[in-house]
Parts: structure tokens; C-alpha cells; sequence
């Protein structure tokens, strides 16, 4: 087997597996803190994406494009929060997904409405073309920046969780909403400000992905599914899960779809391997996520004193 | 049901009459389009039905349902795209393949409750979509067209003739509401219900409250399964959009609509959820827009759905 490739591809399912864990930190945190389902996450995947987008076409810098995006996507976040999702805490699990449903389908006509149907492609900065050599491969710098930038959020909010005092009462939120509320924590704001830092990771990685894919309409969909398979292998409500998951179902996804043929080989004629490869390896993290909750039904790392 | 003059089982009348007389009704008043409409909704209708049965009646919220009807199409769509069209064939391979999937999806799934049921139902059914999406042999994303439709074999039933095809679909959306009340009322039904609102007691008198539970995703599931060999037949084309996660989530919102847990409220609902798209469609292409915030608000201020809304809670199941 390829060494020069399958490093390269194994790279890039690190890069796939922090794009997921940007979008999953988010949707656990709101889980585990708020018990909200929110499939509305991935519509802020995408609105990052068109609203990041957009400032970097405009003023033509990418980077003042991500500054920019947090504010706002903490502010739409918070909105939407505020408006819509405030009601729904105390309902079950079928209104969230429903009333989340009605969003991502306002949010889908919306951009389609503001920026057409067409999408938008966003370039990447000179200064973050190119390759640079690896060992032995060369590898785009963007993507080694992508992982960077990963990296370092999931450090970031590691710090944020474990030793803030914002940290502090999101983990108090968590393990205990009613107790932490009586001992004076604003829980409404508390809730509002973890929706927004959702928001904004969301569309981090929505941005951050747009000069590789161009931003489109529904684009989150398809990761909001992934990560839901992340968080409920890693365990929802758990950060450290959803980090170990995210890298996990990354490379795992992109490593199946390369190599699946070459290893079904092993076993296969020819003819069978090419037909059964590429449907098997799309269906690989979802048989790996079977799998584990098979043997536990609570995800990898199942949060201490979760409900 | 303890009055049959409570304003929801006028309804339930009103609606069942319309599909019955619709073949007649709407070339009548020259718009010949509606049969196609109200073939639809029972379809979906059907779909709704068996939703409710483990929705409703088991708390088992499947956010994959639609996965059957593209199953049960896809059956159909790739025996006929191999030269088999004899429907003694092709139905029970569609009812088998849906029976199967289910019970193996229900297997992994029920091991697990509430949120993480939600994600899993959903993960499970992309997996199949996306299975759908790759296979190019039958046609990827474009999805498959079918010649002909399930052959029977006699000459005096041929689904090739609309109205025949109309009246099947009218056939099994009754019988999908007779199956469903008369589960929901056997002690099959009783289990389920009792699951529902306390799992722990029903465990604690001594039933499996699991092999209930995956019986009762089974039945749904080879019900659903129906619904898109229908589809399959009466559109005469199958594509992995069937059972793309947004159909999932429409079938829920359908169930909601019309009345979660009540016997007719999902047919109520999919009728409701089709004229309003089929109507919102024709003023604008943007009509989602306006469709999205009017989900948001019937489930922030409509929760029993039309049924509830008709009978206040009163004697709803």
C-alpha cells in the first residue's frame, strides 16, 4: 500500500474529524447544558459559512471574514436562541426536533432568498495557498491550518469548561440546572451565551470548510448528521467524547472511502471488491456506531452524573 | 371514539368521504389534478399511520421512518428494473426487505432511549440513504424509473388503470387504520401504551417490555413499507429523495398536525400537510419560508394537533 497516500488521507480525516468536533462541541454542549435537540445546529454551520463568506468577498480578506463571523454568528445565535428556542426547554424531544425542523427549513429558503440559489464561492488568501512538504508527502497548508485552528479551539474550550468561572456554571448548569439556578446563576442568560458560543464554533467550521466546498444551501445537513453520529458514540454531553469521536469517525470515514476497495481486495474478486467498496465504506461509521452502542448503549464517554 | 358526533370524528368522516369520491368529484369540477393530489395523501397518509403506531402509541420517536418507503420502493424499483413484474413476487419482497431492515434497525436502536434514539433512527436511515445515493447501477441520485407497475397476473385487476390504482391506495389506508385500532386496542396496544408512560412498572408486572417494542417498530416499519411500494407503483419511480431525512421529518410533522396518539389524527395531518404545501407552492417557490415559522408555531401553540384542538383533550387515547 501507498504510504505517500495513506498518510495524506489520513490527514485529511483528521481535517474531516475537527470540522466534525467544531460542530459537535456545539451540539453537545446545548444538549447536555439546555437537554435541547437542536437540528437547527446545522443551519448555523451554514449561515457561518454565507455571512463569513460574504465579509471576506467584501472587504477581500478571508481572515477579517472569520474575526467578523464570531460576533455575528453570537448575536444570530443568541437571537434565534431568545426567540424561538427559549420556549421549547421545558417541552420533550419531539417538539425540539420538530420546532428545529420548521428553523432549518426557514434558514435554508432565507439564504436561498438573500444570496440565491447558486451558492457562494469564497477564495482562499494567497498566503494560505500552496503545499508544504511533510516528511516525505507535501500537504496543502490550508488544511494543516484547518487542523491547527481545531486543535486550538479544542484547547480553548478545554480551558474555557475546565477553568473559567463561565466554565464553572456551564458545568454547574449541567450536572444540576435547578439546583444551580437557586443558588443565584442566571440561567436564561447562562443558556443564551452557550447557545451563541454553539453558534459561533458552528459556523467556524462552516467558514472554515467554505473555500474548499464553496458555501451552499443545506450544507450543514450532512455534517449535522455526522456529528449526531459523533456525539452519540462519544457520548452526549461530553466534550472529551465528542473530540475522541470526531477524529475517530474523520479518519475512519475518509480512510473507508480510499482504501475500503483496496482491502476488500484481500478477500474479494476484483469485480465484487469495486461494486461492494464504495457502498460499504458509505455506510462504514454507521455500522462502527452500531457497534459501539451495542456494547454501550450510553456512547464511549457517558458524562459523570448526567441524568 | 365515545361519541360519534364529537366534532373530530365528523372530520374523520368527511375526509375518508372525500378520498372515496375524488376519481369522481374532481374531473367533474374539471380539475383532474386533484386525484393525483389526494393519491398522494393517502400514501403519505399511510406512512403517518404507521408512524403514529410506535410515535403515538409506543413514545418510540423514529426520526427515520421515511426509510421504509424508500425500501419498500426501491423493492419494486430494482425487481422491476431486472425484468420481474409479477407483483406475487415484488410485494413480498418489499414486505420481507422492510420487515428485515426493521427488525435489525429496531434491534440496535431500542437498546437505547430518548435523545440518542432520535440520532440512531435518523444515522441509521442516512446509512441507506446514502447506500441509495452510491448505488449507480440504479441510478444514484436520479433515482430509478419503472415501467410497468406490480403485474397481478389477472385480468381483472391491473394497477395500470388509475382508478383501480386510486382504489388500492384507498383500500390499504383503511386497512392501515382498522390494523392500527385494532392493535392499539389488544392487549398488544395496552403494553405499548402502558410503555409508554411508565416503562420501570410495566418491566416491574413481568413483560419484556423490548420484544414489545420491536414488534410494534416491525409492524410500523412493514406498514411504512407498503406505503412506498404504493408510491413506487402509483409514481412509477423510485429516488433516494423517498427517504432523505427531510420526508422523516415532514412524516413527524404530519403525525403532530393531525393528532399524535389519536387513531385518525395522522391521516387529518397528512392531509392538512399536503393541500397546505400543494396551495403555499402555487403562490410562491420560496413557499418554506412561510412553512418553517408555521411548524415552529404549531408546535409551540397547537400540541394536541387538529384532533386534540377538536376534542380538548377530552377523550382523546
Amino acid at each position: 500500500m501507498d504510504y505517500v497516500l495513506l498518510t495524506e488521507q489520513f490527514l485529511n480525516g483528521f481535517q474531516l474529524g475537527i470540522i466534525l468536533f467544531l460542530m459537535a462541541a456545539g451540539l453537545t454542549l446545548v444538549f447536555g447544558i439546555m437537554d435541547l435537540v437542536n437540528l437547527a445546529h446545522g443551519s448555523m454551520f451554514m449561515i457561518g459559512a454565507f455571512v463569513g463568506g460574504t465579509i471576506a468577498v467584501v472587504t477581500g480578506s478571508f481572515v477579517i471574514g472569520v474575526i467578523l463571523m464570531i460576533p455575528a454568528m453570537l448575536i444570530i445565535g443568541i437571537v434565534v436562541e431568545m426567540t424561538t428556542l427559549r420556549t421549547l426547554y421545558p417541552r420533550d424531544h419531539l417538539d425540539h426536533v420538530l420546532a428545529t425542523f420548521g428553523l432549518i427549513l426557514f434558514f435554508n429558503e432565507a439564504t436561498r432568498l438573500i444570496w440565491g440559489p447558486e451558492g457562494l464561492v469564497v477564495p482562499l488568501p494567497d498566503f494560505l495557498e500552496g503545499s508544504v512538504a511533510l516528511g516525505a508527502i507535501t500537504y496543502p497548508v490550508y488544511r494543516i491550518v484547518i487542523i491547527v485552528v481545531g486543535l486550538l479551539v479544542a484547547l480553548g474550550l478545554y480551558v474555557l469548561v475546565a477553568k473559567t468561572r463561565i466554565g464553572m456554571l456551564i458545568r454547574a448548569g449541567a450536572s444540576n440546572r435547578t439546583m444551580a439556578g437557586a443558588l443565584g446563576v442566571n440561567i436564561p442568560l447562562l443558556f443564551s451565551v452557550v447557545f451563541g458560543i454553539g453558534a459561533v464554533l458552528a459556523g467556524l467550521a462552516g467558514l472554515i470548510i467554505t473555500p474548499i466546498t464553496a458555501a451552499q444551501i443545506g450544507m450543514g445537513e450532512d455534517v449535522l448528521i455526522l456529528a449526531f453520529v459523533v456525539i452519540v458514540i462519544g457520548g452526549i454531553g461530553s466534550i472529551r467524547g465528542a473530540f475522541i469521536a470526531s477524529i475517530v469517525t474523520g479518519v475512519i470515514d475518509t480512510m473507508g472511502r480510499s482504501f475500503l476497495d483496496v482491502f476488500l481486495l484481500l478477500f474479494l474478486p476484483e469485480n465484487a471488491a469495486e461494486s461492494a467498496g464504495p457502498a460499504l465504506s458509505s455506510m462504514m461509521i454507521y455500522i462502527l456506531m452500531a457497534a459501539i452502542l451495542f456494547f454501550r448503549p450510553q456512547g464511549l464517554f457517558p458524562p459523570k452524573g448526567a441524568r | 371514539m365515545a361519541d360519534l358526533k364529537s366534532p373530530a370524528n365528523i372530520l374523520t368522516v368527511i375526509v375518508i368521504g372525500l378520498f372515496a369520491v375524488v376519481p369522481f368529484l374532481a374531473p367533474a369540477l374539471g380539475e383532474p389534478f386533484y386525484v393525483l393530489v389526494f393519491a398522494r395523501i393517502m400514501i403519505w397518509a399511510i406512512a403517518a399511520v404507521s408512524l403514529n403506531l410506535i410515535m403515538g402509541y409506543g413514545g418510540m420517536i423514529s426520526f427515520g421512518h421515511a426509510v421504509y418507503l424508500g425500501i419498500g420502493g426501491y423493492a419494486i424499483g430494482i425487481l422491476s428494473f431486472h425484468g420481474i413484474n409479477s407483483a406475487w413476487i415484488q410485494w413480498p419482497a418489499a414486505i420481507g426487505a422492510c420487515a428485515v431492515i426493521s427488525l435489525i434497525f429496531g434491534a440496535i436502536s431500542l437498546r437505547t432511549r430518548g435523545v440518542y434514539f432520535i440520532m440512531i433512527t435518523l444515522a441509521l436511515a442516512q446509512m441507506l440513504f446514502f447506500l441509495s445515493v452510491s448505488a449507480e447501477r440504479y441510478g444514484s441520485d436520479d433515482g430509478l424509473n419503472i415501467l410497468s407497475r406490480s403485474d397481478f397476473g389477472v385480468s381483472f385487476f391491473s394497477l395500470e388503470d388509475n382508478t383501480t390504482m386510486y382504489y388500492t391506495i384507498f383500500a390499504f389506508l383503511l386497512a392501515s387504520v382498522f390494523i392500527s385500532w385494532k392493535l392499539v386496542h389488544s392487549r398488544f396496544g395496552v403494553v405499548m401504551r402502558a410503555t409508554k408512560s411508565n416503562e420501570t412498572r410495566v418491566e416491574a408486572v413481568g413483560v419484556s417490555t423490548y420484544r414489545y417494542r420491536l414488534t410494534a417498530f416491525v409492524i410500523a416499519g412493514v406498514m411504512c413499507g407498503i406505503a412506498g411500494l404504493l408510491q413506487a407503483n402509483f409514481e412509477r419511480f423510485v429516488s433516494p429523495d423517498m427517504m432523505n431525512w427531510p420526508r422523516s421529518g415532514e412524516l413527524i410533522f404530519m403525525v403532530v398536525l393531525g393528532g399524535m396518539s389519536t387513531l385518525f389524527g395522522p391521516v387529518t395531518g397528512a392531509f392538512v400537510f399536503l393541500m397546505l404545501s400543494e396551495i403555499l407552492s402555487t403562490w410562491t417557490i420560496h413557499w418554506h419560508i412561510i412553512f418553517g415559522p408555521f411548524l415552529v408555531l404549531v408546535v409551540i401553540f397547537a400540541r394536541g394537533g387538529i384532533h386534540g384542538l377538536l376534542t380538548r383533550g377530552s377523550d382523546r387515547e
